[in-house]
């Protein structure tokens, strides 16, 4: 029997619910654990940022227009469709990360429960976060979230499949969408999870997911006007500095989290309806109570 | 005749409407302002007694109160006496010759549960007795069910009947349970034909209020600016005090403007008000605080 | 105003009436808001208020002398009240380094229900001097005493009860998470509610068991100042509220102090942009409570006469020093005629001057420079080609007084319409329909406040629902109640002031 040679995969950013190449044509290779090619890996440039915030904003007003109880029902369907393809995640995690299948499997079973866990708040965090205020006038008064809108997210570098779903999951739960920028070790991971939401019901343009240097991108992201909020995961003082001096220019919403070590986000304390919170406005709406 | 038909009328937030009216409470009515107000509450004031008791004697005591509240100080006289049908002819005579006008209530007051005819009757002797002034009261039930058409034929008739006397139309307003309606029942008598529009009869526990008479003036407004009509407003019932009147001006001033702030076109149906007024007056003339021992009881 | 069209609206001569009554009818004389019977003056009494010829900073619960004093003026006669030192980067370092002995040593450890008591006893001192402090915040800052009595400072006093029963029930607020106090907290805050902010910002900060160094306007000192006699009164622990006085630059030095945990501003999208870029770096946390351009819109099947009161209440309160204001108010194009008939009958009986009269319903703008400001939006609108229309009104000699003002003939571009003014004047533009009314009403980079008039429930939601705007009011304006929580999206700032969701941005959440 002659051997056989697998069919490489070209990896594409996933921008508008599409896999496309860079604008820019550039890619960056990126090898296993032995130094053998994984694939060419597409590097999303200022411009690739640009589009990617287009859609994203074009999706945002119907991503939030659907129900919560249909957000949730989506959002169950990646927990399922991210089960039936965790071998590919965990294949990666050790071939390119290194890390003992044991750990792969540790956190690909936290990564299907966490999005599982957020799943469920879709029609639920507003319950728990919102409510009625007492006003000490005849008025109904309540406050509920609303969307910041565009969520730019900086996501983690040390945790490639479950700190990337860490930060996704808590920003697209109130009805935002995102453009990801993903610099991590295993940028083929990032994009394996672009094929799990394109066949999951995730509308296209609700996460959009680029591969490339965040050192590049920073400035843009920080300056862009038409982003509401900035989730950083494990930013470096210089780049938080520069982060916060260019969201004041439309006063973005800038979030901080630790990068921790890959274990600690298997860790109960990396998922949270505040993180959720983190990614709200408070609408307060009065209303007369009469006759 | 076309049957008659409601034309659109706004509609009445309650709780901004009350916000709107309890802000003229906080109008701070000093000095000659006070004085001023003083006046013209006391000759905007429709004198009152509405009993079973009432007997000629009374009617007569309190004409002579109306015509000169304060024997001694130069006070203008009361606005008009308002009694029932049959006391009409005593009031008329104990008035003579004075600018205090005798109003009476017609078509089966307070209730207004009777027939037609009798309604119209009762106006045309009422009004033949000697009355300046109808006031009738609407027919809250057919209100209430929808029949506009009949509302309105009935004061339409009862304005003919009137003759040349005003006609003071009751809403009842605390039967019409929303300001809506109250807004809808002043619409309907205004395009009857009423001269007046009033609050209530005074029969039942709720009476004028500062919104429900803000919500009437309003509707006088909007009535004046699309017809030319005006059309005055009498709250009657519950106002007690000088201080209450004033600010009840106040809002006339604030929502219809200075054309209104005459007895011509605003009046004020009360009985104890009157003795208030003249304790405040006592109390800005001499400098002192009154106490009620001072003044007649009618 | 020469040489500008002006529409004046006449509260005492009827003149040739414009106004037809509906179409097609006769002309009505126009309705006569005159002088007929006037309300005579009614001057509240101020002997009760007395200033001081100088105040000082109040650092460690102790009275601390300072440098480049500056006067304090009465806005409404230009008269000196009194002066107060500006604190530059030492008295800043004392105030902060005061701050965090006293949370580090004292009021972290004390338990919420002790924290709770002493907030209690500012709210009912407050409320046992609140003629002295409506006075006094009447004469420093221009504002009707009607105003000051029945709004700002009841609310404030409100503000601190509310929270003093939240300090004991923190574990409460959060399902699931466990929460800590901050720190040391840097307060900034304007000068149009000048009592009213410092009792939003310090009321959630102490509840949470944080400590503040509270920076009032310059031209509003005297409340403050006030209010550090009571928090002696009140037995407030030394150093727990510090007050530093001061313009902009000892505001700029109080946000950049290192040792400040947390950064809380209210004011312009201006400043908020500049503290938002001095905080880049540092792990203070931050809200901003700035700008906005609140729509107001009014629908044809409203409650039409409320929604005046509703314009009015809008654009009006406060002299229009509201960063939640309903500076833009868009009608349903079918209904314009009838409400701008209405609107101008209800400017006619709108008593501008005196701000220390009971009946007066306008005061004056806050300084000079703001009444400049005011003037030149007003020029710049009718050189867009606005029409203006203003009360024809006569106002004070002395003082910053303007005119309760609004243009028509307005279009989205105009600067009138898009830009704070921050002042009585309003921009009026129409719309045909609620998706159109959104669109407009959305388009702006602010997203304070908004108001909806309508009598549908149904509409009425789906509105509130779609505008982007952190307080929604319907079939109402300008209401504030500590429970409810305020605040803005986009750059009208964020994080939230009142209710549970203000105690958010002073607290360390975890879980």
């Amino acid at each position: 029997m002659s051997e056989r040679i697998p069919v490489a995969k070209t990896y594409k950013l996933y921008v508008g619910g599409a896999f496309i190449r860079s604008e820019s044509g550039r890619t960056f290779t990126e090898k296993d654990a032995a130094g053998d090619l994984v694939g060419n890996i597409c590097q999303a440039s200022r411009k690739d940022l640009r589009e990617a915030l287009k859609k994203a904003r074009a999706a945002q007003p119907g991503w939030a227009e659907r129900t919560p109880f249909n957000r949730s029902q989506i959002l169950f369907r990646v927990a399922e469709v991210l089960e039936t393809r965790r071998g590919i995640f965990e294949e990666l995690l050790v071939k390119v990360c290194g890390w003992s299948a044991v750990e792969a499997k540790a956190d690909l079973d936290a990564a299907v429960d966490r999005t599982f866990w957020y799943a469920g708040w879709c029609d639920k965090f507003s319950q728990v976060l919102g409510g009625i205020n007492p006003v000490g006038a005849p008025y109904f008064n309540f406050t509920l979230p609303d969307p910041q809108g565009v969520v730019c997210i900086l996501s983690s570098r040390t945790s490639p499949i479950l700190g990337l779903l860490s930060g996704i999951l808590p920003a697209i739960v109130p009805g935002n969408t995102c453009v990801v920028v993903a610099d991590n070790r295993a940028a083929s991971i990032t994009l394996e999870l672009g094929e799990v939401l394109a066949s999951s019901d995730v509308p296209g343009g609700v996460v959009n997911l680029l591969t490339g240097e965040r050192a590049e991108l920073l400035e843009h992201v920080a300056g862009h006007m038409d982003i509401n909020a900035i989730a950083v995961f494990g930013g470096e003082a210089k780049d938080l500095a520069s982060i916060q001096e260019g969201a004041a220019e439309n006063i973005k919403r800038v979030r901080e989290f630790d990068d921790p070590d890959p274990s600690a986000w298997r860790d109960r304390a990396q998922q949270s309806p505040y993180w959720i919170e983190k990614f709200c406005e408070w609408k307060t709406a009065w209303h007369p109570v009469g006759v | 005749m076309c049957p008659y038909v409601l034309p659109p009328v706004p509609s009445v937030d309650q709780v901004q409407a009350e916000l709107r009216a309890s802000s003229f409470r906080k109008r701070s009515i000093k000095t000659s302002a006070k004085k001023q107000a003083l006046r013209l509450i006391l000759s905007m004031i429709d004198l009152t007694t509405l009993e079973g008791m009432d007997t000629p004697d009374k009617v007569r005591r309190l004409c002579r109160k109306g015509r000169d509240p304060l024997p001694g100080e130069d006070l203008p006289s009361v606005g008009a006496i308002c009694v029932y049908p049959t006391m009409v002819s005593v009031a008329k005579e104990a008035l003579a010759g004075s600018s205090v006008k005798v109003a009476s209530v017609a078509t089966a007051f307070p209730s207004g549960q009777t027939f037609h005819e009798l309604k119209i009757e009762e106006t045309r002797r009422t009004v033949a007795a000697g009355a300046d002034e109808i006031d009738m009261v609407i027919s809250r039930g057919a209100f209430l069910a929808g029949d506009y058409g009949r509302v309105f034929d009935e004061i339409a008739a009862i304005k003919q009947a009137c003759g040349p006397a005003h006609l003071k139309v009751i809403l009842e307003t605390g039967e019409l349970g929303t300001y809506d309606q109250v807004r809808r029942a002043s619409r309907i008598a205004m395009d009857a034909g009423a001269d007046f529009i009033k609050t209530s009869t005074g029969k039942i526990s709720v009476a004028a209020t500062m919104p429900v008479t803000l919500v009437m003036l309003e509707a006088i407004r909007d009535f004046y600016l699309e017809t030319g009509r005006i059309i005055g407003m009498k709250p009657a019932g519950g106002i007690r005090t000088a201080k209450e009147a004033w600010h009840y001006l106040a809002m006339v001033k604030e929502t219809l403007g200075d054309t209104w702030l005459t007895n011509r076109l605003f009046r004020i149906g009360a009985s104890s008000l009157l003795n208030d007024v003249l304790m405040q007056w006592r109390r800005l003339s001499s400098g002192r605080y009154q106490s009620p021992v001072y003044f007649s009881e009618d | 105003m020469d040489g500008i069209d002006v529409k004046e609206i006449q509260p005492t001569s009827p003149g040739a009436s414009e106004q037809s009554g509906a179409k097609g009818r006769t002309p009505v004389p126009e309705l006569l808001f005159g002088d007929l019977w006037d309300y005579a003056p009614a001057p509240q009494n101020t002997s009760h208020v007395k200033i001081a010829p100088r105040y000082e900073h109040f650092i460690g619960g102790e009275f601390v002398a300072g440098t480049g004093y500056f006067s304090t003026l009465n806005p409404a006669t230009e008269e000196r009240l009194s002066e107060v030192p500006a604190a530059d980067d030492e008295m800043v370092d004392r105030a902060v380094r005061a701050a965090r002995e006293a949370f580090d040593k004292r009021w972290s450890k004390l338990p919420g229900s002790e924290r709770g008591k002493v907030l209690y006893r500012i709210g009912r001192a407050l409320q046992e001097r609140s003629r002295e402090l409506a006075c006094l915040e009447t004469m420093d800052n221009g504002k009707p005493i009607k105003e000051s009595r029945d709004v700002d400072v009841p609310l404030a006093a409100a503000h601190f009860l509310y929270y003093a029963g939240w300090a004991d029930k923190l574990d409460y607020a959060l399902p699931g998470a466990t929460v800590s106090p901050l720190g040391v907290c840097g307060q900034v805050i304007p000068w149009n509610f000048p009592l009213l902010m410092a009792a939003w910002k310090i009321a959630p900060a102490l509840a949470a068991g944080n400590t503040v160094v509270l920076k009032p306007a310059e031209t509003t000192p005297l409340t403050a100042a006030l209010l550090t006699e009571i928090f002696q009164e009140a037995g407030v622990p030394p150093g727990v509220i510090n007050i530093i006085f001061g313009a902009g630059a000892s505001g700029a030095a109080l946000v950049r102090h290192p040792d400040l945990n947390k950064v809380a501003f209210t004011g312009s999208t201006e400043v908020g942009r500049a503290i938002q870029r001095t905080l880049a770096g540092s792990k203070k946390r931050l809200t901003l409570e700035l700008g906005g351009k609140g729509a107001n819109i009014i629908f044809d099947d409203a409650p039409l006469d409320q929604a005046i009161e509703g314009v009015v209440e809008g654009i009006y309160f406060n002299q229009g020093h509201v960063c939640c204001a309903g500076s833009r108010l868009f009608v349903q194009e079918n209904v314009l005629e009838t409400v701008l008939r209405k609107l101008t009958h209800r400017l006619a009986s709108l008593r501008v001057g005196d701000p220390l009269d009971k009946n007066t319903d306008v005061g004056a703008i806050n300084s000079s420079e703001q009444l400049e400001k005011i003037r030149s939006y007003v020029d710049i609108g009718c050189a867009e080609g606005a029409q203006m229309h203003q009360l024809a009104c006569e106002l004070p000699d002395k003082g910053f007084f303007f005119r309760p003002t609004f243009f028509t003939n307005v279009v989205p571009a105009h600067r009138i319409a898009r830009e704070e003014i921050f002042g009585p004047v309003l921009a009026i533009q129409t719309f045909r329909t609620p998706d159109e009314a959104v669109q407009k009403a959305n388009n702006s980079p602010y997203g304070l406040s908004a108001g909806i008039w309508t009598d549908k429930g149904s509409k009425l939601f789906a509105m509130a629902k779609a505008l982007h705007a952190g307080v929604i009011w319907g079939n109402t304006f300008n209401k504030f109640d500590p429970a409810s929580p305020f605040g803005g999206f986009k750059e009208s700032g964020f994080g939230r002031e009142g209710g549970l969701h203000g105690l958010l941005p002073y607290m360390e959440v975890r879980g």
